[in-house]
This record gives C-alpha cells, sequence and structure tokens, in this order.
C-alpha cells in the first residue's frame, strides 16, 4: 500500500503485526518497544527521519491508554511528572534538531543506524546482568526465601547509597515530591535526568523508556510502581511534543501510525493478560534477545543497504 | 489435582477468548483502516504539504482521538466475550 506523506509502499498487515507485537511487548514487559519499531520501519524503506517521527506518535495514542489506568491505580505522581515534562522537551527538541541537522548533512541514516546499534546492545547486556544477578541472588537465599518482588528491592538497596548521595546534593531550588515520599531532591537533577530521555527519545524515537526509567528509580529514588505510572504520563506531553516538533520538520507519516496503533492496541491488552501466567527474572532473560532483534535489522540495512 | 484441572480449564478458556477476539477485532480493523486510509489519506497529504502547522496538531487530535477509541472497543469485546469479566 502506497503512504504519500513518506512516499512509501508499506503492507498495512506488515505495520498492524508490528503495532500488535510492540503492543504485546508493552503489555507484558512494560516497555515501549522503540527498539523494534524503528528498525521495523527502517527495514521497510522508511528513512531514520520517518521512522523516529512516526514512533512517536504511535507512542502517543500507547501512553494515553496506558497512563490512563494507571491513574486509575494511583500510580501517578503529578507534580514529578510535569516537571520532567519541561526537561523531557528540552532534551527531544535538542534529540529532533540533531536528526535535522544529520539529514541536511545527508548521513542521517548511518549515524542513527550506529547510535541505535550501540543502545539497543548495551539494554540486552544489561538486561543479561541484571537478571542474572537477580537469578545468582534467589539461588542464595534458597527457595523458601523467592518473594515477589525480591529482585527489585535487591536492586534498589544496591544502589540506595548513591540514591542518598544525589537526593543529598543541595543545589537550589530543593523541591519535595510527598506522592513518591522524596523529601528533598534537586530541581536541576530532575531536569538533567528528563532531559537526558528526552534527547535518547528526540532521536531514537519511541518514549526512551529504557534510560529514564532506571535514572527514575536509581538515580531519582522513585518507587518503582510510581517511576512506570508517572514516567507513562510524562511521555504522554513530551512524545506530543516530539510528535508535533517532528511534523512541523515533515518527519511524521501519521497514517503509518494510526495502521500501526491499530495492531497495538489489541495487543497491549492481551500482553498485559499473559503476565498473569509468567513471572520473574526469567522473563526479563526472555527479553534479551528483542534489542538484538532490533540491532540486528539495523545492521542489515546498514550493510546491505536492502530492504525486508 | 481439582485445583490442576480448573486452572487447565481456564487457561483454555482464555486462550479460545483470545482466539475469537483476535478473529472478530481483525474483521474490525480491517474494515476500519480502509476506511481511515480511503478519507483521510487526501486531506492529510494536502496538510503536510500546505498547512504543516495543522498538520502536526491533527496527529496529535487522529492518534489520541485513535486510542480512546480503540481501547473502548477492546474494552468492550473482552467483556462481551468473557461474559462480564475484562480480565
Amino acid at each position: 500500500m502506497f503512504f504519500p506523506i513518506s512516499n512509501s509502499h508499506i503492507s498495512p498487515i506488515y505495520l498492524a503485526i508490528i503495532g500488535f507485537l510492540i503492543g504485546v511487548l508493552g503489555g507484558f514487559f512494560g516497555v515501549g518497544g522503540s527498539f523494534i519499531a524503528g528498525p521495523a520501519l527502517r527495514a521497510v524503506g522508511l528513512d531514520w527521519n520517518f521512522a523516529v517521527g512516526t514512533d512517536l506518535a504511535h507512542i502517543v495514542g500507547k501512553s494515553v491508554v496506558a497512563a490512563k489506568r494507571h491513574r486509575a491505580l494511583g500510580n501517578v505522581d503529578l507534580k514529578l511528572g510535569l516537571i520532567m515534562a519541561v526537561g523531557t522537551m528540552g532534551g527531544a527538541e535538542v534529540g529532533a534538531q540533531l536528526i535535522q541537522m544529520l539529514k541536511r548533512a545527508g548521513n542521517v541514516n548511518s549515524v542513527v543506524s550506529m547510535v541505535s546499534i550501540i543502545i539497543y546492545v548495551s539494554i540486552s547486556s544489561f538486561m543479561i546482568w541484571e537478571a542474572w544477578r537477580t537469578l545468582q541472588y534467589q539461588k542464595k537465599r534458597g527457595p523458601r526465601t523467592k518473594v515477589p518482588g525480591t529482585a527489585a528491592k535487591q536492586d534498589e538497596s544496591s544502589f540506595s547509597h548513591r540514591t542518598r548521595a544525589i537526593q543529598k546534593f543541595h543545589l537550589w531550588p530543593m523541591i519535595s515530591l510527598p506522592a513518591s515520599g522524596v523529601k528533598a531532591i534537586s530541581l536541576w537533577v530532575i531536569i538533567l535526568v528528563s532531559f537526558i530521555g528526552g534527547l535518547f527519545s528526540g532521536f531514537l524515537g519511541g518514549g526512551a523508556g529504557y534510560i529514564r526509567m532506571p535514572m527514575l528509580v536509581y538515580v531519582l529514588g522513585i518507587p518503582t510502581h510510581l517511576a512506570v505510572g508517572t514516567d507513562l504520563f510524562e511521555i504522554i506531553i513530551s512524545a506530543s511534543y516530539g510528535t508535533f516538533s517532528h511534523a512541523i520538520k515533515g518527519n511524521v507519516d501519521i497514517l503509518i501510525a494510526l495502521v500501526m496503533h491499530t495492531g497495538a492496541a489489541i495487543g497491549a491488552q492481551i500482553g498485559a493478560i499473559s503476565t498473569q501466567y509468567f513471572a520473574g527474572p526469567k522473563i526479563r532473560l526472555a527479553f534479551v534477545p528483542l534489542p538484538l532483534i532490533g540491532a540486528a535489522i539495523v545492521i542489515y540495512t546498514l550493510v546491505t543497504g536492502h530492504k525486508l | 489435582m481439582a485445583r490442576a484441572t480448573v486452572t487447565k480449564r481456564e487457561k483454555t478458556n482464555t486462550l479460545r477468548a483470545f482466539l475469537v477476539e483476535l478473529a472478530v477485532y481483525a474483521v474490525f480493523v480491517t474494515g476500519y483502516f480502509f476506511l481511515v486510509l480511503h478519507y483521510l489519506s487526501g486531506w492529510l497529504q494536502d496538510l503536510h504539504l500546505n498547512h504543516v502547522k495543522i498538520y502536526a496538531l491533527a496527529t496529535i487530535v487522529l492518534i489520541i482521538g485513535q486510542a480512546v477509541l480503540l481501547e473502548s472497543v477492546t474494552t468492550w469485546l473482552l467483556r462481551l466475550l468473557r461474559g462480564g469479566r475484562s480480565e
């Protein structure tokens, strides 16, 4: 099927299936899936600037529904979300400007490909390390102590001294986040964390949850369930801004995003239901190949110059 | 033993419901995106070329509108096919 905005021929079935898979990933693993969406769009011949902008638009739709559910469960810190949105928008704009700069220089595809390969391989490496560490911990503690959430608590304790050090960093203005249980933290730390997330989001597309979520938990010390809900709420604002910014620069094919989202809507429901039947760090190990698949697709298109 | 049988039955029911949902949803979606692509394609291309700021706003309104609409459809489908239970 011909998509006139991006001047590309892509099967709508392919787009719906990709959306469906990303939806399942989102519901099951709690991730945005931009490490699959970007390479999957690139693999069918879409330029990186269109892949990034279109994926951002698709993320807006997914986040609205997910954030609505988390808000109902009381998992959203509105104050933190609104502050973070400011930093993320700044970062997303810088990311979008970098894409424009590379587009003008004529090397957007090669540079974004290289950066994405590094990021996707890093995510997989981190997941292997984290899951392996949790499995080792559970072995040491024995079967009796295998309680749901143990891994998260252990991660929190191993990083908590760093989190406390960051919270002691007094740079005016200091603010409190009562909903998240943070007594005082410098506004600039929150802005910096959200700016970095926004930069990745504007440059590689998607919500950049793979970088923002660990920073929320380990750097700002936000409880995990609140970090997930607040991140989603904040993504609605920042991804909407990113979509607007990329659309003005001519980088969004909304028809592709709409078709992808039809698959994502049902996939998200199925992914969420599936979590009832699976649990534990082995699930996180199952996640490891996914960013590597994204990296493999990018390497294939980069080396051969062929579409899938 | 009885509990295992119930769990197995629950899993089979979930799988069956999932397959029916997928089939019904596929019919809805196929019709929907042919309508969307047919009616919106020309208008959006014109906006993209001549009124880029309106196009940028339209992208956000369309994707949020579709998200809310499809969430209602999928939730309704789940309730309908599972006899009032959403999960």
